[in-house]
């Protein structure tokens, strides 16, 4: 039993240092940079309260959002007559569409009892036999929900879009770890694309290749294929050079070298990819019922509109069925990859694969059970009894911590802010990462969105540090205890699985629409990876080393905090950073709940035809922030400078 | 059908690559393709009212016409897009929308307004009920002022919170706002849902709550709120979205029907142009939806069963 390896977690193929690696780098720390951090701070204080402005507001009308309005405005106008679409869009469009129905045509044409069967098989051969039960169980299940046919439409979805990033990604990953310009174009490019915000490109998906299916796939793929390419570099990349250099001695050209040697030894990694591949895949799909996607997403929008927080449970826990399924047996499929598959029972289960496909059993034939209503009763119970608490606690942040933040942010003349971020890069992070920071940073202002941008930075910093002090509390008291750490593994499962939508409303309830109910849903989403990256960081502690610090007489707290987290600070900045780009992925979702700023503009800009070029640079906005969060932290994570 | 369709796809693209490029509508189901007469496209967006018109004319389509009834879930704008492409043949409960009727009706010509549903739409500030038994001057805006502190809440930055709604409604709010001098802040639930929540909580918690909100809407079947009076409308007050004082218009609801689907005049377009009911009729059909936990297909087959009288004329 795995747990779901976080989806970001292997971005850029960035390894957790070894303890000795951190240990030497932390010697190496020079004095002086402590100096100029106290003046650069002294100085900046002094210059924001000289320079201290009444916040600019928003006109709604800049040079960006009208120029985004214009390409949208020529894509309708020429979606049937330019080049582009007639040789170029459509023909993708087409494509995607025959995939689709193709996919859709082979899982719906085994029908129930086939497709359980096939799932069963597949997990059975692949990763044996517990996991071929629990894909046995967690598919009768769908029945048991009655969302058999919604659950299929999303596995389609989902194949389909996997199929398509391997397809994509594979290769390019291949290329990216073998040529190195390639990689060096790549990895900006994969950035912006994980960081931009999913609801930022369904409205320009829709304009270029219309509502439906096609358009979800599409979306989905440029979610998920960044995943796939890094980590099939990260594996390629790894392979022992004494295995290549052996083969080469022996003869073997370039392309038998990476068919016989490279790929087959980057073989796990390639699984792990595919396997993340569809964690990510699974979590869009959801979102694509937006344009019209088939599947449960749909079932938990309609639910979401007729306020019934349980029936929209029923459609998420579909999901985290499916996303727990699929990543037991992709996960155990990686750990088994070495021992050759057998034939023989790959051969016994197609036969009766092939048999369970005649088998006259429908998806509802099953008993049928919803947790809709006893889940509806205990929301509407904690909803009525938990008010004044979580209201005094919304408040007293409110009022604590999120508005003096916000307040120095928006107040902040934006080239201070610039000057800041550049100054403070420089010093943690050296300066080639300031270079990308600062006109990052500048180029909230040019979008025209300096107010907003600065009110869901402060938002977000607010999710950041509750995100780490609960998500480090955890691991920490997860590392010290087996038993805990076995019990809340689904937990975190589901949390990182469930998709946000279902619990947005008992969150609206309790926190009323504001920005700390975006926090709490942010919260949520990034807490689980933090966790894991902490208990692992905690966990791969040498022994040898907790075993001395003991016997020197160190007690429980002082092994804590002198040997162990010092130790895995490795880990500890790595969860950091993945908790940066889980929170910005719910920024968006944040909008739907009254947290206002960019999330909301992106939000407006998908349902107002007015509003679509703010939304789309809304959206870039959001990038922007990413980048600068995550330059401005990197130093923190690799003290030696700059890690590219 | 679908291997059939995957066929046809198949061939499709290797005939376009024969001659020529390949159109936007390449590939999607624009030929009648099931059911003895077709499919006909409804769009459904995201509002319940709006489910409950869409429920009741698909259920006659199928059953009393026999056509197959395709439903889209979109949001509006991206609905009426749908109009160009041929993906959406019909919107059943549209809310003025005058920039988008002169988009897609009068500059592109893909789409036509096929006449009221009979529904009166009203948009306006609400409060919950138990706050109008105890100020029950609140209702008129002169007042909202003096009340302000009771709406104050962590996101209204020491003025009055006014909620605003989902962000693909019409409004004026934050115009409304400053040119009636009012000490409130805007501030944006984003989504229906959420507004919906907030008022329900609102009622459950006696929390003093302004809001945007609409009827015909099912949450008026559970509990009650009580508009504010506006400065009233007057035609052309509006006009300048910027300099908006007065209250909202009342809104007569119309059907949309692509130009395509309206010029082949099938008997699916007639009873779509012919159907007309009350707010009555709807929030029954919503609140059998929302309330007692029915289906659309359900609901709107009790509906019909009960009202032959009213949808017999619509099928002529």
């Amino acid at each position: 039993m795995t747990a779901t390896v976080p989806p970001p977690a292997l971005r850029s193929g960035r390894v957790t240092p070894t303890a000795g690696e951190v240990a030497a780098v932390g010697r190496r720390r020079r004095p002086w940079r402590r100096l100029w951090a106290v003046v650069l701070g002294v100085v900046t204080v002094a210059a924001y309260v000289v320079f201290r402005t009444e916040g600019a507001t928003e006109d709604g009308d800049a040079a960006a959002f009208r120029f985004f309005d214009g390409v949208r405005d020529w894509v309708d106008a020429n979606r049937d007559s330019s080049p582009v679409f007639l040789y170029g869009i459509n023909y993708v469009r087409l494509g995607v569409r025959l995939l689709v129905d193709a996919v859709q045509a082979a899982l719906s044409g085994l029908g129930f009892a086939g497709l359980v069967a096939a799932i069963t098989g597949l997990g059975v051969v692949l990763a044996g036999w517990r996991t071929g039960l629990l894909a046995l169980g967690g598919f009768l299940a769908f029945a048991v929900l009655g969302l058999w046919e919604q659950s299929v439409d999303t596995l389609v979805l989902t194949v389909s879009a996997v199929l398509l990033s391997v397809a994509i990604g594979v290769p390019l990953g291949v290329l990216a770890a073998r040529v190195r310009w390639v990689g060096a174009a790549l990895r900006p490019v994969l950035d912006v694309m994980q960081i931009l915000p999913t609801f930022a490109y369904l409205a320009p998906m829709t304009l270029l290749f219309l509502i439906g299916e096609p358009a979800a796939v599409i979306a989905t793929m440029i979610y998920a294929v960044p995943a796939t390419i890094r980590i099939t570099a990260l594996g390629i990349g790894e392979v022992s050079p004494s295995a290549v250099e052996a083969a080469t001695a022996l003869g073997s050209t370039r392309w038998q070298l990476l068919r016989k040697v490279r790929l087959p030894m980057a073989r796990p990694t390639i699984v792990l990819a595919v396997n993340q591949t569809i964690m990510l895949a699974l979590s869009m799909v959801v979102i694509t019922a937006l344009i019209d996607a088939p599947g449960l997403g749909q079932n938990i929008v309609s639910a979401l509109q007729r306020v019934n927080v349980g029936a929209a449970f029923d459609a998420g826990l579909a999901i985290v069925i499916l996303a727990v399924v699929l990543d037991r047996i992709t996960t155990n499929a990686a750990r088994r990859v070495r021992r050759s598959l057998s034939i023989r029972g790959g051969i016994g289960v197609g036969i009766a694969v092939v048999a369970a496909a005649f088998i006259p059993l429908g998806s509802a034939d099953l008993p049928a059970y919803s947790f809709a209503a006893p889940v509806n009763d205990a929301v509407g119970w904690i909803e009525l009894h938990w008010y004044d608490v979580t209201e005094g606690l919304k408040n007293g942040i409110s009022a604590g911590v999120l508005d003096p933040l916000e307040t120095v942010l928006v107040t902040s003349p934006w080239w201070l802010f610039v000057a800041a971020v550049a100054a403070f890069g420089t010093l943690i992070s050296g300066w080639r990462a300031a270079a990308v920071a600062a006109p990052a940073a500048a180029g909230l202002a040019g979008l025209g969105l300096w107010q907003h941008s600065m009110q869901t930075l402060a938002t977000v910093l607010v999710a950041i540090v509750l995100t780490m002090l609960i998500g480090v509390a955890t691991g920490v008291v997860c590392a010290r205890h087996d038993r805990l750490a076995t019990a809340l593994r689904p937990v975190l499962d589901a949390a990182q699985t469930m998709p946000s939508f279902v619990y947005l409303l008992p969150a609206v309830a309790l926190f009323g629409a504001s920005r700390f109910t975006a926090i709490v849903a942010a919260v949520i989403f990034a807490v689980p990876p933090v966790v894991r990256l902490v208990e692992r960081g905690l966990r791969d502690v040498p022994p040898a080393v907790v075993e001395a610090a003991r016997s020197a007489g160190s007690t429980p707290r002082q092994l804590l905090w002198k040997v162990q987290l010092p130790m895995a600070r490795g880990g500890l900045l790595l969860a950091a950073n993945q908790g940066i780009v889980m929170v910005l992925a719910m920024v968006v979702v944040g909008g739907l709940v009254g947290a206002g700023a960019l999330g909301y503009d992106v939000v407006a800009g998908f349902s107002q035809r007015e509003l679509f070029g703010q939304g789309l640079a809304a959206g870039l906005a959001i990038v922007l922030l990413g980048i600068v969060l995550d330059r401005l932290t990197q130093g923190f994570h690799d003290s030696k400078g700059p890690r590219r | 059908m679908r291997t059939l369709r995957t066929a046809a796809t198949a061939a499709l693209i290797a005939s376009l690559a024969a001659c020529g490029g390949a159109t936007s509508g390449a590939g999607e189901e624009s030929e009648p393709s099931a059911g003895p007469k077709g499919t006909v496209n409804l769009a459904i967006n995201p509002w319940v009212g709006y489910e409950a018109n869409a429920a009741v004319i698909a259920h006659l389509l199928e059953k009393e016409l026999g056509y197959t009834v395709e439903k889209k879930e979109l949001k509006e704008e991206i609905a009426w897009q749908g109009f160009e492409t041929g993906e959406v043949d019909a919107i059943v409960e549209n809310w003025g929308h005058a920039d988008l009727k002169k988009t897609y009706i009068e500059q592109k010509k893909v789409a036509v307004d096929v006449g009221p549903t009979g529904n009166k739409g009203t948009i306006g500030w609400y409060v919950p009920q138990w706050m109008v038994d105890e100020h029950p001057d609140i209702t008129d805006w002169n007042n909202l002022n003096k009340y302000a502190a009771l709406f104050k809440t962590s996101e209204s930055k020491g003025k009055g919170q006014f909620l605003a709604g989902d962000p693909s409604f019409v409004t004026n709010d934050a115009a409304l706002v400053k040119n009636l001098k009012l000490d409130y802040t805007v501030v944006y639930s984003g989504s229906e849902a959420a507004i919906i929540k907030a008022a329900q909580q609102a009622s459950a918690q006696k929390k003093p709550l302004l809001f945007y909100f609409y009827e015909p809407q099912w949450l008026f079947a559970k509990e009650k709120y009580v508009r504010v009076k506006l400065p009233a409308y007057k035609t052309g007050c509006d006009a300048d979205p910027k300099k908006v004082a007065c209250d909202y218009p009342d809104y007569v609801l119309d059907k949309i029907a692509s130009k395509k689907f309206a010029d082949a005049n099938s008997t699916a377009y007639q009873l779509i142009k012919n159907f007309t009911w009350t707010n009555d009729d709807q929030n029954l059909v919503s609140d059998y939806i929302t309330n007692q936990g029915m289906t659309p297909e359900k609901a709107a087959e009790k509906w019909a069963a009960e009202h032959e009288a009213t949808w017999k004329p619509w099928i002529r």
